[in-house]
């Protein structure tokens, strides 16, 4: 009893989830099916989430949840149903890039490695606050008010751009077809 | 009296397991694990009995009698089928995705498991008492589609895909409908939390505030469960099964219990959302908060039910259209309206 009492739990729950959320990302890179690299990244998104949890960011892990679990996969899943190929088992292959390949990750890694040494430990500026939703809202309609008025100017025109293609195509099929 | 029946007893073993020398921490965990293993009971059992809910409600709709042989009225026809399906074969179909074919039914139940989690049954009784309720619940929800594709596409069967890509544009384009309905709730409580929510509701239910709102709901809470006039998603005229075409014995079983699931949760969330949660109403204080809040969610099914068996199936493109073209437009009308209407409230000084 007083073995299991000494552990910290968090740091269990905190090791297991990014072991899992290592190997699941990893799997989405590795394995040769693509429908099986979807749902490994649904797996790394979510314990993306359980790593946010151990952080008290109950907050974050939802949005984490419903937009990438819920959406991002179901986005990924209408490219792949989209462009269907015959052999499902051969559409997450490697390349012969290998030269080109090992020059960006070296890049990647040093540019990470340097960032994170210049940064150093972060230390946590303070408790998180209870009521996590009120202080990302306030932040949001004052502070960054511009960015976010920005971000949703952008996804109306993404909107509206993605119906006139849809109108476009159904003018011309009546058109060839009349 | 009754009223703390549940509180009671997760008291009293509190209070045993104290008694006994555990440790505080243990103790808070085996009580969380009690707590969830009840509800995972819970979800199971009224599953099965939901089934046969099902059919004698349609039953008594077409002028028939329904299941009545097995047991008294027939109350343990759908265990009996049970019990048959899963001595049933499970058949493989040749060239499918065994590992993913054979996971999904598993896991279609993890998401009504972890939504359980959070609901409000009664005065007290919250298994977890999450600041973010209503987030969680439909965050855990958007993970339902993704399995039900893959249960889909893991068939190899052309009808099977079919039927999971309908289930993917189906259940992201009610989706939207359905948070933009919650939200004039949310804007009125101002709060997340499902408790917070249920007390707020003392003196009117959300149902006579946002009657719009809950029959955007409603509607887009029907075809998130997939059920008639909105199960395109298995369409037997069409597709005959959708993504469960290929599902034999107890893995279909699973799919056909995890609907009665999501159902249980789309009425456990009308409930607390517009009903009223386990308030008491007309100070009917007598019939205990979780007897009443049970009564609510039966009095839901009993509503998807009728709808069920009354009205037929419609067309794919007027399903998408009456999703962008109606329901979401009639939300966000009603968010407006809902934020105006709070604005000129105040400012007459009707509400604070």
């Amino acid at each position: 009893m007083e073995l299991l009492d000494s552990i910290s739990w968090v740091a269990v729950a905190f090791h297991t989830l990014a072991a899992v959320a290592v190997i699941s990302a990893l799997l989405v890179v590795f394995v040769r099916n693509i429908v099986h690299a979807v749902l490994w990244l649904a797996v790394f998104f979510i314990s993306l989430a359980g790593v946010f949890l151990t952080l008290n960011a109950e907050f974050i892990a939802a949005i984490q949840v419903i937009v990438y679990a819920g959406a991002i996969c179901i986005m990924v899943v209408f490219g792949i149903m989209l462009i269907r190929r015959w052999n499902m088992g051969e559409t997450n292959l490697f390349n012969s890039q290998t030269v080109a390949a090992a020059g960006v990750v070296a890049l990647v890694t040093m540019l990470s490695a340097f960032l994170s040494f210049k940064s150093g430990v972060v230390e946590p500026a303070g408790d998180v606050p209870v009521n996590q939703v009120e202080s990302i809202a306030t932040a949001l309609l004052t502070k960054y008010v511009i960015p976010f008025e920005v971000a949703a100017l952008l996804l109306l025109v993404a909107l509206v751009g993605a119906i006139f293609l849809a109108k476009e195509v159904k003018a011309d099929d009546a058109d060839s077809h009349s | 009296m009754g009223e703390n029946i549940f509180v009671g007893i997760a008291t009293w073993l509190r209070g045993l397991l104290s008694g006994a020398g555990v440790p505080d921490m243990w103790n808070d965990t085996i009580l969380l694990v009690v707590k969830l293993v009840a509800i995972l009971l819970f979800i199971l059992v009224n599953a099965l009995w939901l089934v046969y809910m099902e059919r004698r409600v349609c039953a008594f709709m077409q002028s028939r009698l329904g299941p009545i042989h097995v047991g008294p009225k027939g109350l343990f026809q759908t265990a009996a089928d049970i019990g048959k399906l899963l001595g049933k074969e499970i058949i493989l179909p040749k060239g499918a995705d065994l590992l993913v074919f054979l996971l999904m039914p598993v896991v279609i139940f993890i998401p009504p498991l972890l939504i359980f989690g959070v609901l409000p049954f009664g005065k007290n009784m919250v298994a977890i008492d999450m600041n973010i309720g209503v987030f969680y619940l439909l965050a855990i929800a958007s993970l339902s589609t993704i399995i039900f594709w893959a249960a889909g596409w893991a068939s190899n069967n052309k009808y099977s895909l079919v039927g999971g890509m309908r289930s993917v544009a189906q259940m992201v384009s009610y989706e939207l409908p359905l948070i933009l309905a919650l939200l004039g709730v949310i804007m009125i409580t101002g709060t997340l939390n499902l408790n917070t929510i249920v007390d707020s509701q003392k003196s009117i239910w959300f149902v006579f505030t946002q009657p719009i709102a809950f029959l955007v709901y409603l509607i887009a809470g029907m075809a998130e469960t997939n059920r008639t006039p909105f199960c395109l998603v298995e369409g037997e005229s069409e597709i005959i099964a959708g993504p469960y075409t290929e599902y034999s014995g107890m893995g279909f079983a699973m799919f056909f219990l995890a609907e009665y699931a999501n159902v249980m949760i789309i009425s456990a969330m009308c409930t607390v959302m517009f009903l009223g949660g386990w308030l008491a109403p007309f100070g009917l204080d007598f019939i205990p908060s979780w007897l009443w809040f049970f009564l609510k969610m039966y009095l839901m099914i009993f509503v998807f039910m009728w709808v069920r068996w009354t009205y037929p199936r419609i067309r794919v493109d007027q399903l998408m259209g009456f999703g962008w073209k109606v329901l979401v437009p009639l939300a966000l009308a009603n968010i407006f309206v809902t934020g105006v209407g709070m604005y000129i409230f105040r400012a007459i000084g009707w509400w604070s």
